[in-house]
């Protein structure tokens, strides 16, 4: 079970509706400090919604109607006095397609320092790289900090955006399915630069790959239809699964 | 009975045919301006004023109200049609009053210029007491303007991908910092297209300042907002059909000058269009 530190997320009896469809049925969890939780399922079971319901993204779209409880260091995040700017400023999130802005390398990790108006000049300068490096990209563009960001490969782009995310110090990175463009090589080197970062940050990642999710994270959470079915584990969740819905989809027999 | 393909070779030329014949009058219409009218043109008749009861000299006065009307329409109607803009495309919500807006702005779209100097002059220049003045003039223009301003302009701003919204929200930055940070950069060389084309549309009207703004004749350069003005479209009509014995290549010159200014707005906008459209890679 999950050790008894305090969880940073914590979801109770969450439900959530796109107009009449119901996404999420009733979910309760609990995300751990500084591990990498992976959320599985098929298409459509609703693990991207959830993901977006922990920096409230949901709310760009029309008609979204949201019940139960979402703790966030113990807030309830969709409580009113929320203030979902500096939610999502702690809360952080890398998306599927990596889609760094049109312009340099150099700005598009500046980007949310200069907005926020955290840092400027050689502080600046100094976040920016602090950041690449922390994402193993320093070395390979510190002299295209320049070059436009889109001549980058899908993989250096992909951590473009994780550095651009990292740059703002947030405590929880949510990562939905990051991978799910990049070739297998590109996908180890994420996955090798994921448990790097989990020593200073929560990471979230939703994935369709099943191996990815036993190679990397520490608890996993199998949804279907909606509903999380079962969560602990990861190496419990691959070997001795409680549920039988579950261990179908673990072994492969839908999905 | 004709064979397929000699048929699709009959229809494809009447219809090569027929496009030919609409850009033809554009042709003539250039041809002749240029013909008649290039011999008027020369620094002279655009840097003074006209002189001999405009039978001679230049157009300079008509050739500024211009710039003048255009300039201080387009200062009035960019930033309010932007705003509406980025209201309607970033944070209006699909109801009731949205529709009401923008059938609104469809029909301000159709409605014919000459309404619109009416408008003008019964709001601005007797209601509020402008005059007929360059600022009645203007703020006319402005509202005729805001429609193509405020369609383009969400066009431009509904262009920019919504996941750079996403982003630019996932960090922490609010809706109106990413309006202004992300979304209006990378809209913006469509709104300035947007604009020119609406300055080009404006530049020659007529009817909408015809009340509001223009004069028969000014000795002497405006001074302030609320002096009238000569402009270009005007001063054509009146050189056409209101003097005698008007030496006609200067009508022709003064036709020519118009088309000018109007082409090379439209040109601008479309060396601005295509400069742009290069170097955008989403």
């Amino acid at each position: 079970m999950i050790e008894s530190v305090s969880p940073i997320i914590k979801t109770e009896d969450l439900s959530l509706f796109y107009g009449d469809f119901q996404a999420l049925k009733s979910v309760n969890s609990e995300i751990a400090r500084n591990k990498i939780t992976s959320i599985i399922g098929p298409s459509g079971c609703g693990k991207s919604t959830l993901l977006r319901v922990f920096n409230r993204i949901n709310d760009t779209i029309d008609n979204v109607k949201v019940t139960g409880r979402v703790f966030f260091e113990g807030q309830d995040i969709y409580h009113i006095t929320c203030d979902i700017d500096s939610l999502r400023r702690k809360v952080g999130m890398v998306f599927q397609r990596p889609n760094p802005f049109p312009l340099s390398v150099l700005e598009n990790v500046a980007f949310g320092l200069r907005v926020h108006g955290i840092a400027s000049g050689s502080e600046l300068d100094g976040i920016v790289e602090e950041s690449l490096k922390s994402v193993l990209l320093w070395e390979e563009l510190k002299d295209k900090l320049k070059k436009s960001a889109l001549n980058l490969s899908l993989e250096q782009k992909q951590r473009l955006c994780i550095a651009r995310l990292v740059a703002v110090k947030p405590d929880v990175i949510l990562l939905d399915e990051p991978c799910s463009t990049l070739d297998p090589m590109a996908t180890m080197k994420i996955e090798e630069l994921m448990v790097e970062l989990k020593k200073k940050y929560t990471i979230i990642i939703v994935t369709h790959n099943m191996q990815q999710a036993a190679r990397v994270s520490d608890d996993t959470g199998f949804m279907l239809l909606g509903e999380l079915i079962e969560f602990g584990k990861t190496s419990a969740i691959f070997t001795s699964p409680e549920k039988k819905e579950t261990e179908d989809y673990i072994t492969g027999r839908f999905g | 009975m004709m064979n397929t393909k000699t048929s699709q070779k009959i229809a494809f030329s009447a219809l090569l045919a027929v496009t030919l014949m609409v850009i033809l009058p554009v042709l003539i219409i250039i041809i002749i301006i240029i013909r008649e009218g290039i011999s008027a043109i020369n620094w002279q008749f655009i840097a003074s004023m006209p002189s001999n009861g405009m039978r001679s000299g230049g157009i300079m006065p008509a050739i500024l109200g211009t710039i003048y009307l255009v300039v201080l329409s387009v200062a009035i109607a960019l930033p309010v049609g932007v705003l509406a803009a980025i209201y309607l495309n970033e944070y209006a919500k699909d109801n009731l009053l949205t529709r009401v807006i923008k059938l609104s702005i469809v029909n301000l779209a159709g409605v014919p210029s000459v309404v619109y100097g009416l408008f003008g002059l019964g709001l601005f220049v007797i209601f509020m007491k402008f005059g007929v003045s360059i600022l009645s003039g203007a703020l006319t223009l402005a509202i005729m303007e805001l429609p193509v301003i405020i369609t383009t302009s969400k066009e431009a701003l509904n262009s920019v991908p919504q996941s750079f919204r996403e982003v630019s929200l996932s960090l922490g930055v609010s809706r109106w910092k990413t309006v202004r940070h992300v979304v209006l950069p990378h809209a913006l060389p469509g709104i300035m297209t947007g604009t020119i084309l609406s300055i080009a549309r404006i530049a020659g009207e007529t009817a909408p300042i015809l009340f509001t703004a223009a004069a028969f004749y000014v000795p002497r350069l405006p001074n302030s907002v609320f002096d009238q003005v000569m402009v270009l479209p005007y001063h054509l009509f009146i050189i056409s059909t209101q003097i005698p014995n008007m030496p006609k290549n200067l009508s022709y010159g003064t036709a020519l000058v118009l088309l000018m200014l109007v082409i090379s707005m439209n040109l601008a906008a479309i060396v601005i269009r295509t400069y742009f459209r290069k170097r955008k890679k989403w």
